[in-house]
């Protein structure tokens, strides 16, 4: 454990003192002040019910800026690569790691402890940035936030985390399987354009090809075609993030599946409880987790096993 | 394998070290024994033995590509071997790696640095890996570049450094965590005979004052010749010879001594002269003198014989082999 700390210590404050972690935080924090500002300026003009105003700040699209939580959605998978692509490999090809694996201790300390630092570096950066633009938020449309939707944003930041934390683990693990660092950047872009745009149209495409005419009068091929649409793209963590996200910060959604007409007549539309929210995006979460720990764990893997000695 | 037990210590050695917490022989060092490695079909290391006691200074020499680096590993722990077994200290590096970690410092080939940092964060991020509570670091680290001659740079990052500075950098690395061994991975490679030699007197200093066991491996042999008290000629994955470098000079003329002679009148006869004493076996012309292969101490026996032909005795002399004819002769044993 001591050496988890030591490496931990090293590594958050290269982090911290980095100037990519200077330059995306000043990136999100600046994207997300204009979103909620211009959320805040639209939600006054438009809305007179103050009830549950306050998450609308991070939900409302006005202009041509897209919500908060989108931006989050874009960018956060580039601060998860951004801050691990290098990890590993830099250090072998420095031959730091010669070195560091020299010292008394054992050798997951070292993927641990910069796993470990680049994620709390994420979670304070993320934590940083949504205090802020809260507060000009309520600065801008004052109205203080209730319990209960403090909740609700204390659980978008963990999804939040945990989305980020996604891309942190798959680029740590481009990091030890790849030996260059651009090779490894690219690899992560690629990656992030297959699941921010391909796997939607892919399970679209997939769907449409399943599609058969006399599908269209039979509701339970429709609906199973649909949830089979549905899973494809659950595979991708924006998806997941995606849905996560809404269901949490719009208190209103009730569902994340098909909803037959059937079920939503005579439903009352009111507001979900925090716990029932929190029901609804469970195994959007879960899949998440699982996501995050089969990267870091194919990661982890790779490292151990690995020769010192693969020049 | 030709192999020679090193030689009993001289007059003016240290004390023995402290003995170690380690269970074990404490005057054995590294103790390895038909350790092995393979890489698929390839043999990197074969059939490697090696035993190193206190205070030794032991010079791993060979072409690149011999296994010196994966030796250095395997004794270090950071590659398992596929046979044989190590005993560092008395430790296994394969069963206890952090004991044997602990007590090793290793430079690495190519001195790694963090050159963002300062030498000192350099250091101090090696104390913090090593355990050490912060005010035993800033003192370690101090005395560590005092040591090296790095003090006066301390707080610079390392990278504006030269490699000279690098390399002793890294000696200022391995020296923090107080270790009983250190391993040397090519420690002279690319740096010029002066930074070499200030190197050099460096690891010897060291390995004096603070009682070391230095193995260092190196292609370069009049560097290692100099500093070393033993070395091992390493070809191939295997250690064909080993032994104080005089020994090594023995070995190499295979028990056979080689005189120049050069006597005044010279020729055939001279020639017939020098192979009619007892102990000779050859003798050839060669330039402007005779070659002469002996068994034995011929040289008063041929400076009475040419003598007493009332001939005059212009050059005798024994032929020592260089370290450099040394290397040649075994390297090319090794391609052969």
């Amino acid at each position: 454990m001591r050496g988890l700390f030591a490496v931990y210590r090293k590594e958050l404050a290269d982090q911290l003192s980095s100037r990519r972690f200077l330059i995306l935080f000043t990136l999100i924090c600046l994207a997300g002040l204009s979103s909620v500002y211009t959320a805040a300026q639209s939600i006054r003009q438009e809305i007179s019910d103050a009830r549950g105003v306050f998450l609308l700040l991070f939900t409302t699209a006005s202009g041509p800026l897209p919500p908060f939580y989108t931006f989050i959605a874009f960018l956060g998978p580039l601060v998860g690569l951004a801050l691990a692509f290098d990890s590993i490999n830099t250090e072998r090809n420095r031959g730091t790691l010669a070195r560091l694996l020299a010292q008394p201790i054992y050798r997951d300390a070292v993927i641990n402890g910069k796993f470990l630092a680049a994620f709390v570096t994420v979670g304070l950066m993320l934590v940083s940035i949504v205090v802020i633009v809260s507060a000009l938020g309520i600065r801008v449309l004052g109205v203080i936030p209730t319990p209960e939707e403090l909740l609700r944003v204390g659980a978008f930041l963990i999804v939040c985390v945990l989305y980020v934390g996604f891309w942190l683990a798959l680029a740590t693990a481009l990091s030890v399987v790849l030996r260059n660092t651009a090779t490894a950047a690219l690899a992560g872009i690629a990656a992030w354009i297959v699941f921010t745009f391909f796997v939607t149209m892919i399970a679209d495409a997939i769907a449409g090809a399943l599609f058969q005419a006399s599908m269209a009068f039979d509701p339970q091929a429709m609906l199973q075609l649909e949830n089979l649409r549905m899973m494809l793209a659950r595979l991708s963590p924006n998806t997941l993030f995606q849905e996560a996200t809404i269901a949490i910060l719009m208190p209103k959604v009730r569902t994340l599946g098909p909803l037959l007409i059937s079920e939503a007549i005579g439903m009352v539309p009111n507001p979900l409880p925090v716990r029932d929210s929190l029901l609804l995006v469970w195994p959007q979460v879960v899949g998440l987790l699982a996501l995050t720990s089969i990267c870091f764990a194919f990661a982890y893997i790779k490292f151990m096993t690995q020769e010192i000695r693969a020049l | 394998m030709q192999k020679i037990l090193p030689k009993s210590q001289g007059p003016g050695r240290q004390p023995p070290a402290p003995a170690p917490a380690g269970k074990g022989d404490t005057s054995l060092v590294v103790e390895a024994r038909g350790l092995t490695k393979r890489y698929g079909q390839f043999t990197a290391v074969d059939g490697l033995n090696l035993r190193l006691a206190a205070g030794e200074i032991f010079g791993l020499l060979g072409p690149n590509g011999a296994g010196k680096t994966t030796t250095i590993l395997m004794l270090m722990g950071l590659t398992e071997p596929s046979e044989g077994s190590v005993s560092i200290l008395g430790y296994d590096p394969v069963r206890q790696p952090l004991e044997v970690k602990r007590r090793v410092g290793y430079l690495p080939e190519h001195v790694a640095l963090y050159d963002d940092l300062s030498a000192r964060e350099n250091l101090l991020y090696t104390a913090d890996l090593n355990g050490l509570d912060l005010s035993e670091a800033r003192r370690r680290v101090a005395a560590s570049l005092e040591r090296v001659g790095l003090a006066d740079v301390a707080d610079k990052p390392v990278g504006a450094f030269s490699h000279g500075m690098r390399q002793r950098l890294g000696i200022a690395d391995v020296l923090v965590k107080q270790p009983r061994l250190i391993i040397l991975d090519e420690p002279t490679l690319g740096l010029d005979p002066e930074a070499v030699n200030q190197l050099l007197d460096l690891i010897l200093a060291m390995a004096r004052e603070e009682h070391l066991t230095v193995l260092l491996s190196s292609h370069q042999l009049q560097q290692v010749q100099r500093i070393c008290t033993r070395v091992g000629i390493f070809v191939k994955g295997k250690l064909i010879a080993e032994g104080p470098i005089s020994a090594l000079a023995e070995q190499l003329a295979g028990g056979m001594r080689t005189l120049e002679v050069a006597a005044e009148p010279g020729g055939p006869e001279l020639g017939e002269l020098l192979r009619s004493i007892k102990g000779v076996v050859a003798a050839e012309p060669d330039t402007d003198h005779w070659l002469v292969r002996a068994t034995a101490e011929v040289r008063p026996a041929i400076a009475r014989a040419i003598v007493e032909r009332g001939w005059s005795l212009l050059h005798l002399r024994h032929r020592d082999y260089g370290l450099e004819e040394i290397y040649l002769r075994y390297f090319q044993g090794g391609e052969a």
